[in-house]
């Protein structure tokens, strides 16, 4: 019954346009996992080059964000989910319950950075280009203007002390809007069930340090300009149906 | 720990405190500072100099290269630092309650017994950064000795032991915060402690001797992501084994640390 669980949360990596998910996962563990059924997940690719969001993303944070940290929270999820299935297995309550913080975290951080990616784009193919549309009157109506929800992402943003995420989520049960934060690699569902991440920035210093040193409202304003709201506008369509 | 009070205010807000009989005693005062004066209400008499400071660290900034490096110091300390300190500044000017404290008592106040109010963060991190300073040294690293290593041992059973608790838990720390090697006062035992954010071991009235700070920007510039790589620089090369003795030399002053040697009659 869990295994189902797992298993549909991989079509959240497999949503948006463009993103194929290549097996990277080369050790025999891995392998020996896959063949034994359980689902593995696996490193999504960048639609667009390290360098594509230069100069509001530095290529080498983009480079070692996604090499480096995002193959880590899937490694040690891949990791978790194992050792979860085993305990499952041979009944281990204590050590399932042990297991959760492991996989909120490297789950979460998988789910987290996945959104993250579609949720960014070069200039020159429409990042920073505010959205047009449904989702573009929505933000207008809750939000009163534009400019009005930019600042108030990037004052939550600035105000999370430590570790997290800022998010544009949608409330499915009363259709509105509404910004967020998360703490570490926590998912937006964390702060209520119904809610729908749209948008999600990265506030973790690994994030922006090497560029911005410890002016994170710098690097909130200048990551609007590869901000891609084609993601978001479909997610938003689908539930708003 | 480093922390000084200047409240220029008091002397000129007429409003604040002072009644009406103390503004004629000070008029007939010679002194000629405490004497009403023609600007008595301007803005310039009554501004805050400031309340707590920057301290530096015991060693120059390229000290620790190459384990870490003057560049990331002069970020840590110079900006990330600075920021906290000036940022507590700015919270305590309008705040007359928190007005008057040392910087422990301050972090113990603001934590509000785990519904910390805002001031907390930046007092605790200039608390916390002021102690991680001065648990390093260059040339540090190695082994502890005489007693303080016979507390390690008799607490986690040998030195490597506490070694590798000490790495595990600056591994596992999920997120921002800090990894300690604490004396807690009621169990009368040195353990290793993980606090998220900035959340520091005093608010529970434990006794801190060791601090390494896990944020990212701590080690980011010299290590990326690996923090395995800086923990492990921390531990053989740059904590001050010295400062940690004198640190429970203090502790034991307030703990009870031995059994007491009763003569059986």
């Amino acid at each position: 019954m869990a295994l189902r669980a797992i298993a549909s949360r991989k079509t959240l990596a497999a949503l948006g346009s463009g993103l194929r998910a290549q097996a990277r996962l080369a050790t025999t563990a891995a392998a020996a996992a896959a063949s034994r059924g359980l689902v593995t997940f696996s490193l999504p690719d960048l639609p667009y080059d390290y360098g594509a969001l230069e100069p509001a993303v530095s290529a080498e944070i983009m480079q070692l964000h996604h090499q480096k940290h995002h193959q880590s929270y899937v490694t040690n999820y891949n990791k978790a989910l194992e050792q979860l299935e085993d305990a499952v297995a041979r009944d281990d309550a204590p050590a399932v319950v042990k297991l959760q913080s492991a996989i909120k975290f490297n789950g979460g951080g998988h789910i987290n950075h996945s959104i993250f990616w579609k949720n960014l784009a070069p200039i020159h193919e429409g990042g920073g280009e505010p959205p047009k549309g449904s989702l573009g009157w929505a933000i207008d109506a809750d939000f009163g203007s534009w400019e009005a929800f930019v600042q108030k992402m990037n004052a939550e943003g600035a105000a999370l002390q430590g570790s997290g995420w800022v998010w544009l989520g949608l409330d499915k049960e009363f259709k509105k809007l509404v910004v967020e934060t998360t703490a570490n690699q926590d998912p937006l569902v964390t702060k209520g069930a119904d809610l729908v991440p749209l948008i999600g920035i990265d506030v973790w210093e690994h994030a922006y340090y090497l560029q911005y040193k410890n002016a994170k409202p710098d690097y909130l304003k200048n990551i609007w300009k590869v901000i891609d709201w084609k993601y978001a506008s479909e997610v938003y369509e689908k539930e708003c149906r | 720990m480093g922390s000084f009070s200047l409240h220029s205010s008091c002397l000129a807000k007429p409003t604040l405190r002072w009644s009406n009989d103390c503004f004629q005693n000070l008029n007939s005062l010679k002194l000629p500072a405490l004497q009403r004066r023609p600007n008595f209400h301007s803005r310039k008499a009554s501004k805050v100099l400031a309340f707590y400071g920057l301290k530096s660290p015991p060693y120059k900034l390229d000290a620790l290269e190459p384990y870490m490096s003057k560049r990331l110091l002069e970020t840590h300390w110079g900006e990330h630092q600075r920021g906290y300190v000036e940022g507590l500044n700015k919270e305590l000017e309008k705040n007359d309650i928190l007005y008057g404290y040392t910087l422990d008592e301050l972090v113990k106040v603001t934590y509000n017994n785990g519904n910390p109010l805002p001031e907390f963060n930046n007092a605790a991190q200039v608390w916390n950064h002021d102690f991680f300073w001065e648990s390093m040294q260059p040339g540090g690293g190695g082994m502890p000795e005489l007693g303080l290593l016979q507390q390690i041992e008799k607490d986690f059973g040998s030195f490597t032991n506490f070694k590798e608790k000490f790495i595990e838990a600056a591994l596992s720390l999920f997120g921002s915060g800090w990894v300690w090697l604490v004396l807690k006062r009621r169990e009368k035992r040195l353990e290793v402690v993980k606090t998220s954010n900035a959340v520091n071991p005093i608010v529970w009235d434990d006794i801190p001797l060791i601090s390494l700070d896990v944020w990212e920007h701590a080690y980011y510039q010299d290590y990326k992501n690996d923090r395995g790589k800086y923990v492990n620089a921390f531990m053989n090369h740059l904590v001050s084994w010295h400062v940690v003795t004198a640190r429970i030399i203090r502790a034991e002053a307030f703990v009870n640390l031995g059994e007491p040697k009763i003569p059986v009659a």
